[in-house]
Order: structure tokens, then C-alpha cells, then sequence
């Protein structure tokens, strides 16, 4: 018998049953709560009248909603206000910690689960939001649901999933200067394509990952759902066990020295077998950038704007044709000739301490360009006064940056920070879907470095030509 | 939640790949507090027309189209965002049914949990059903029998996973049958699960310490 993958094993220790027609009930130890998700899934609790199996499986915290300026201590006006005073209550009654906008450990969902030590190796960790696969980087089996299957684990702690095929994705070779792990998982969608990864978990592998920090593992897995995966797992390393001692919610003591010992042996054995496997060389990678209206329309940023009338496939040809018109491009321009209006540096892609350090290493001693408006969102308040502690708060703003408070902001179109139709964006975020930014919103999405480069040009620009 | 059996009439074509639940239920509209009346922002953007001579209105809004019950969607329909609301939304609007390729596979899920039979077909057969809608030519969908009738007679098999159909089927909630008939099985693991994993569980002491730090 072949041995086991990182996910088999994770997904065997928390097999609660099997039924009949092949699908398990599946354990669940950790739920992230946003507001966005949970609302309708606290109301069906209510209905029928369940409490929470285990309230201490659940962290609550507001995200998507919450303005990223002047907030000191009241909330926004009309609906936005409305449904994060929602969740305050909603915590409240059914028992579970939630953190406030301004408490010193806000953040995205994202950014603080692996913060608080929330997230863990080995466990199952769900959240009504599908870039839960970023949790995977920990070797955490972890992905999104929906609200009504929030409501599932809020009453049973359990789901009923079919188990996935594996796929590995091997990652070979060093990165150039001025390459990222953003262009690595642009380079993949880009490859295998927004549908690539369905019906598997993907677990990345290779040389490449041990250099990877667990901030660029994060970025990694997070963007595996724009490959059409739920999951994107890491084995975990030292790397892993080093980053979550210590945490708040880690284990202590006794229970830490057992929990590593678990940890060190999650890995994939030698010999599992995978139903998939890509590879890729990352040393042949350029800085990517996207042109269209799904993550997949991403090249290089040495290319120029493809022609719709190339590609042979129909259904092909009339997307690219929408995504084009949208996006305000005409085939054939160099991408490095396109020019933007705004910059957003944040999101759970890209809104840890290393992805700011990346950007502000190109923004010193530079300004951005006269007509663009950029705006730096630390991922949590964690990262924001780590940022501040490093000065990189004083770069930013002395390059014309506004310096913000962590959340979702312009990552999605459901605060205030959002794009006017028809302006053009170079974000670090993972979506650049028809008005993910704004309505009419026009996002090209890339590393920190990138989208600093392009601050500082004024249009999209290779990073690697700045200067030093 | 709501039965499904059986369903007949004039299914609605919207072949664009990649539609992803941004485009079918766009962010801003998120901040709304309920699952009910989410209609009227389905496919908000593409409904809007900025320019009523050029823009010919979308296939929702044109006769028959407008009381489809059946979409038939492209290739990754449902793609991106694991937000309930795109199905809200379609269900508010009257689809009870999709059809397509491949899809997104968070929406897949929710679909099921909404009374909304998602079906997946191959290529060749997709194409061979978008005719009929484009066409305007009814189509029967039979849950029961797992297959698609076309008019002229022609039947295209589908599957569905075992549970779910039963539960479309019946109009059966799944916390309800969790609840009944595993809730053994449920606090036996959790047992066996805090001897082997005990730092899975996050004793009061540590969570209280936590909660009183939040202010
Ligand atoms: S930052 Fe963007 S992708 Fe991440 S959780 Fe927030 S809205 Fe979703």
C-alpha cells in the first residue's frame, strides 16, 4: 500500500463517520466568524432554537465592512455598521470572543487566525469565505464554505464532504530578483487555469517552498482558490512550528512538546501517491501582472495585451473579447505601457509585514507619481505597528501613501475604499473580477513590489528597470 | 427546505465562461441583511443598461427568458467568492435549476443547501441543451430519473451524489438529520479526539484570558 498525503492524514483523524454513498461526516476543530457570512447562520440558529455545540471552536471578528480611516472608536453609518453591530450581538449571544475593530489584535479573518495561533498544523479550519485555503500554509486542512454550512458547524462542529483527489504542485529553482511568490501563483493560475484545480487539494511542494517564510506560503495558498482549488496545503517544517510558539492561542507547556511531536509527522510520505502532479520551474518566472477580468488573464509584464482574434476557441475569444472591453485595453499594447490611477498595497494576499517591507524597499526615497492615489492597508493592527515599530509607516507616507487601519478595504467593494468606475487599479490583492473594486472598476493584480513600481511610474512597470 | 422533483419549460442561456458570483451577485451589495429579496441585484451590473438602444437588455430580461427556471450557464459558472447570496439571489429570481460544464465549487455546494439542483454536463451534451434554450425549446429536468428530456425526444443522463438528490428531493435539512442521527458519533469522536489531540481544545481558563484582553 502506497503511503498517505498530508491531506489524507488530515482528513482520516477527523473522519467522524462514513455513510453509504461514499462522503464522510468530517470534524471541524476551528471556525473563523466575519460578518458578512454569519449573519443568516446565527439567524438559523435561532429558528431552531440550537445554541453552539463547542463556542470554543469559533473567534469572531469584523473585516469586510469596516472603514480603514478614522474609525477611533464608532462604528460606520447605514448598512456597513448595521451588519458589523449585527455580529457584535450575535457574538454576544451565542458566546463566542469576538475582536473589535479597534482592539490591538484586528485584522482579516486571515491575517489573524495564524496570529492568535488560532490556526494550527493538523487541524480542520473552516470560514464563510472562500480564501480560507490561506490557512493551508500552516498544513491546516482549511477551506470556505457557505452560510448555510456555517450553520452546519455552528450546531454540529461537523460536514458532510466528499474526500478530494490530491494534486501536487512541485515548485523547482530560485527566484530571480525581483520575483515574488505572487508571481509564482500568478505563473500557476495562469498555467493551469482558473478551472485547474477542481475537485482537488492542492499541496505545493519542492525545494522552492523550504525558502519560502510562512508569509510567502500564506500568499501562496490563499490565491489556490483562484486556481479552482478549496485547498492549498504546506507540509509543515521548523519554519511552521517556529512562527505559531508563542502564539496566544497556541498550546503550552507539556501539550506544546506533544502537538510537535503530531506536527513533524503530517507531512506527505515518500511514497504517496497523488492523482496529480504540475511542475513548476520558478527560475524561469517574470514578474506577472493580470489584463483581464479573471485571475487566469495574467502574463508577464513584458508582454503585450493579447489579440482576441488569435485564439482559436470561441468561447475563449468572446471572454477575452468582454474582459478587454471592460478593462479599457486594446490588443497589442505593452502592458508596461498601461497606465493607472490608484495603487492598493493590502488584503490577506498580500497584507503581511513581509509583503510591506517588499514594498516599501522600492518606494524609498521615491515618490509615487503625481495622478495616482495609493493607499498601504497592514492586513491586521499586528502587522500595522510591526510596520510602524520597522518606520515603515514614514516611507510610505513621505512617498504619498496613505498609511490606513487593517481590513478587507479595496480588496472588495463593501466599505469605502473603492475604485470609480473606469479607474484603473495595480492591486495586491486576489480577484480582479468585473467590479470586485468598485463598480466599473478596472483591477491588474500583482506582488507589493510590482504594484509600488507601478505607484512610483504612474503605469504598470517591470520592477526589475526601477533604478536602484 | 424547498422540494425538488421535477421541473419543465424554456431553460435561459447565458454560454459566458467564468461567471464568476461577483458578477452575479456584485460586493457592494454584500452590507444587505437577508437571504430573501436578493433578486433584484442578481446579475445587477449585466441588467443595468447604460445605453438603451446599443445594449441589447440581458437574457433574463427578455421574453421567455424572463420566467426561466433553468439556466443554462458556461464553463466555471459560479466561480470565485464563497458567497451564499449568488444562490439567494437565483433562487429569489425563480432558477431552480443550473446547468453547466463546471463549477465554481463553493456555489456548488450552497446550491444544494438552497433547494437549487446544480447539473454538470460534458461538453457535447451542454452544447446540445444550450441549442434547445437558445432556441427557446422546453426542456424537462427529472431529479427522479436523473435525466434531461429535450424536445424531440432526446434524453441526456445526469448524476447527482446520493445524498444530495435525496435531499432535494425530499425537501430535507441536513443539520436536522446530523443532528438526529449522528450526534452519537459526533460526541464519540470528540472524546476519543481530546485524548489523542488535547490541544485542540481550548480549556476556559485560556479562552477567558483571551476574551478579557478583548476589551
Ligand atoms: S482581503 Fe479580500 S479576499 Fe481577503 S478576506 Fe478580505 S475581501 Fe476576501
Amino acid at each position: 500500500m502506497s503511503g498517505q498525503t498530508l491531506y489524507d492524514k488530515i482528513w482520516d483523524s477527523h473522519r467522524v463517520r462514513d455513510y453509504d454513498d461514499g462522503t464522510s461526516l468530517l470534524y471541524i476543530d476551528r471556525h473563523l466568524v466575519q460578518e458578512v457570512s454569519s449573519p443568516q447562520a446565527f439567524d438559523g440558529l435561532a429558528e431552531r432554537g440550537v445554541t453552539l455545540r463547542r463556542p470554543d471552536a469559533h473567534v469572531a471578528v469584523a473585516d469586510h465592512a469596516v472603514p480603514t480611516r478614522l474609525r477611533a472608536n464608532h462604528l460606520p453609518r447605514g448598512l456597513a455598521g448595521d451588519q458589523i453591530s449585527r455580529l457584535v450581538r450575535n457574538a454576544r449571544a451565542f458566546g463566542i470572543p469576538y475582536i473589535p475593530m479597534n482592539d490591538r489584535r484586528h485584522g482579516i479573518v486571515h491575517v489573524i487566525g495564524p496570529e492568535l495561533g488560532f490556526t494550527l498544523p493538523g487541524v480542520t479550519l473552516v470560514c464563510g469565505d472562500s480564501h480560507t485555503c490561506t490557512h493551508g500554509a500552516f498544513g491546516a486542512l482549511a477551506f470556505g464554505i457557505g452560510a448555510s454550512e456555517c450553520e452546519t458547524v455552528f450546531a454540529t462542529q461537523t460536514l458532510r464532504q466528499r474526500k478530494q483527489k490530491r494534486m501536487r504542485v512541485t515548485l523547482a529553482g530560485q527566484l530571480g530578483t525581483g520575483v515574488y511568490v505572487k508571481d509564482i501563483i500568478l505563473a500557476l493560475i495562469a498555467k493551469i487555469g482558473t478551472g485547474g484545480g477542481f475537485g482537488h487539494a492542492i499541496e505545493f511542494a519542492g525545494e522552492a517552498i523550504a525558502d519560502l517564510s510562512m508569509e510567502a506560503r500564506m500568499t501562496l495558498c490563499n490565491m489556490s482558490i483562484e486556481a479552482g482549488s478549496r485547498v492549498g496545503m504546506v507540509a509543515p517544517d521548523e519554519k511552521t512550528i517556529a512562527y505559531v510558539k508563542g502564539r496566544p492561542l497556541a498550546p503550552e507547556g507539556d501539550m506544546w512538546t506533544r502537538a510537535v511531536e503530531t506536527w513533524r509527522n503530517l507531512g506527505s510520505d515518500p511514497d504517496a501517491v497523488f492523482d496529480r502532479e504540475v511542475e513548476l520551474d520558478v527560475s524561469q518566472i517574470a514578474p506577472h501582472v493580470s489584463w483581464g477580468t479573471t485571475p487566469e488573464e495574467t502574463l508577464p509584464v513584458t508582454a503585450a495585451v493579447p489579440d482576441p482574434r488569435l485564439e482559436p476557441e470561441p468561447d475563449r475569444r468572446a471572454r477575452m473579447e468582454r474582459s478587454l472591453a471592460y478593462m479599457g485595453l486594446a490588443p497589442g499594447t505593452a502592458l508596461s505601457d498601461v497606465s493607472i490611477d490608484r495603487v492598493f498595497i493590502g488584503s490577506c494576499t498580500n497584507g503581511r509585514i513581509e509583503d510591506l517591507r517588499n514594498a516599501a524597499a522600492i518606494v524609498r526615497g521615491r515618490r509615487i507619481a503625481d495622478h495616482v492615489v495609493g493607499i498601504v492597508v497592514p492586513g491586521s493592527a499586528a502587522v500595522r505597528s510591526e510596520a510602524e515599530a520597522e518606520g515603515l509607516d514614514a516611507v510610505f507616507r513621505a512617498a504619498g501613501f496613505e498609511w490606513r487601519d487593517s481590513g478587507c478595504s479595496m480588496c472588495v467593494a463593501m466599505n469605502d475604499d473603492r475604485l470609480r468606475p473606469g479607474e484603473r487599479c495595480a492591486s495586491t490583492s486576489n480577484r480582479n473580477f468585473e467590479g470586485r473594486q468598485g463598480q466599473g472598476g478596472r483591477t491588474h493584480l500583482m506582488s507589493p513590489a510590482m504594484a509600488a513600481a507601478a505607484a512610483v511610474a504612474g503605469r504598470l512597470t517591470d520592477v526589475r528597470n526601477l533604478d536602484a | 427546505m424547498q422540494k425538488f422533483t421535477k421541473l419543465s419549460g424554456v431553460a435561459a442561456p447565458l454560454p459566458e465562461t467564468n461567471v464568476d458570483t461577483d458578477v452575479i451577485f456584485p460586493a457592494r451589495f454584500l452590507l444587505l441583511p437577508n437571504k430573501t429579496g436578493l433578486g433584484a441585484q442578481l446579475f445587477h451590473e449585466r441588467r443595468m443598461r447604460k445605453d438603451e438602444d446599443e445594449t441589447p437588455p440581458f437574457v433574463l430580461d427578455t421574453p421567455p427568458y424572463d420566467r426561466s427556471e433553468i439556466l443554462v450557464a458556461g464553463r466555471a459558472f459560479g466561480t470565485g467568492s464563497s458567497r451564499e447570496q449568488a444562490v439567494w439571489a437565483l433562487a429569489d429570481f425563480g432558477i431552480r435549476c443550473v446547468i453547466a460544464p463546471s463549477f465554481g465549487e463553493i456555489f456548488f455546494a450552497n446550491c444544494f443547501k438552497n433547494g437549487i439542483l446544480p447539473i454538470v454536463l460534458s461538453e457535447k451534451e451542454h452544447a446540445a441543451v444550450l441549442a434547445e434554450a437558445i432556441a427557446a425549446r422546453p426542456i424537462v429536468v427529472d431529479l427522479e430519473s436523473l435525466a434531461i428530456t429535450l424536445e424531440n425526444g432526446r434524453s441526456i443522463g445526469f448524476e447527482v451524489e446520493a445524498h444530495r438528490r435525496r435531499s432535494l428531493l425530499l425537501g430535507l435539512d441536513e443539520i436536522g438529520s446530523i443532528l438526529i442521527d449522528d450526534a452519537g458519533a459526533i460526541t464519540a469522536f470528540e472524546t476519543r479526539q481530546r485524548e489523542t489531540h488535547p490541544w485542540l481544545f481550548l480549556n476556559q481558563a485560556r479562552l477567558g484570558r483571551f476574551g478579557d484582553e478583548v476589551e
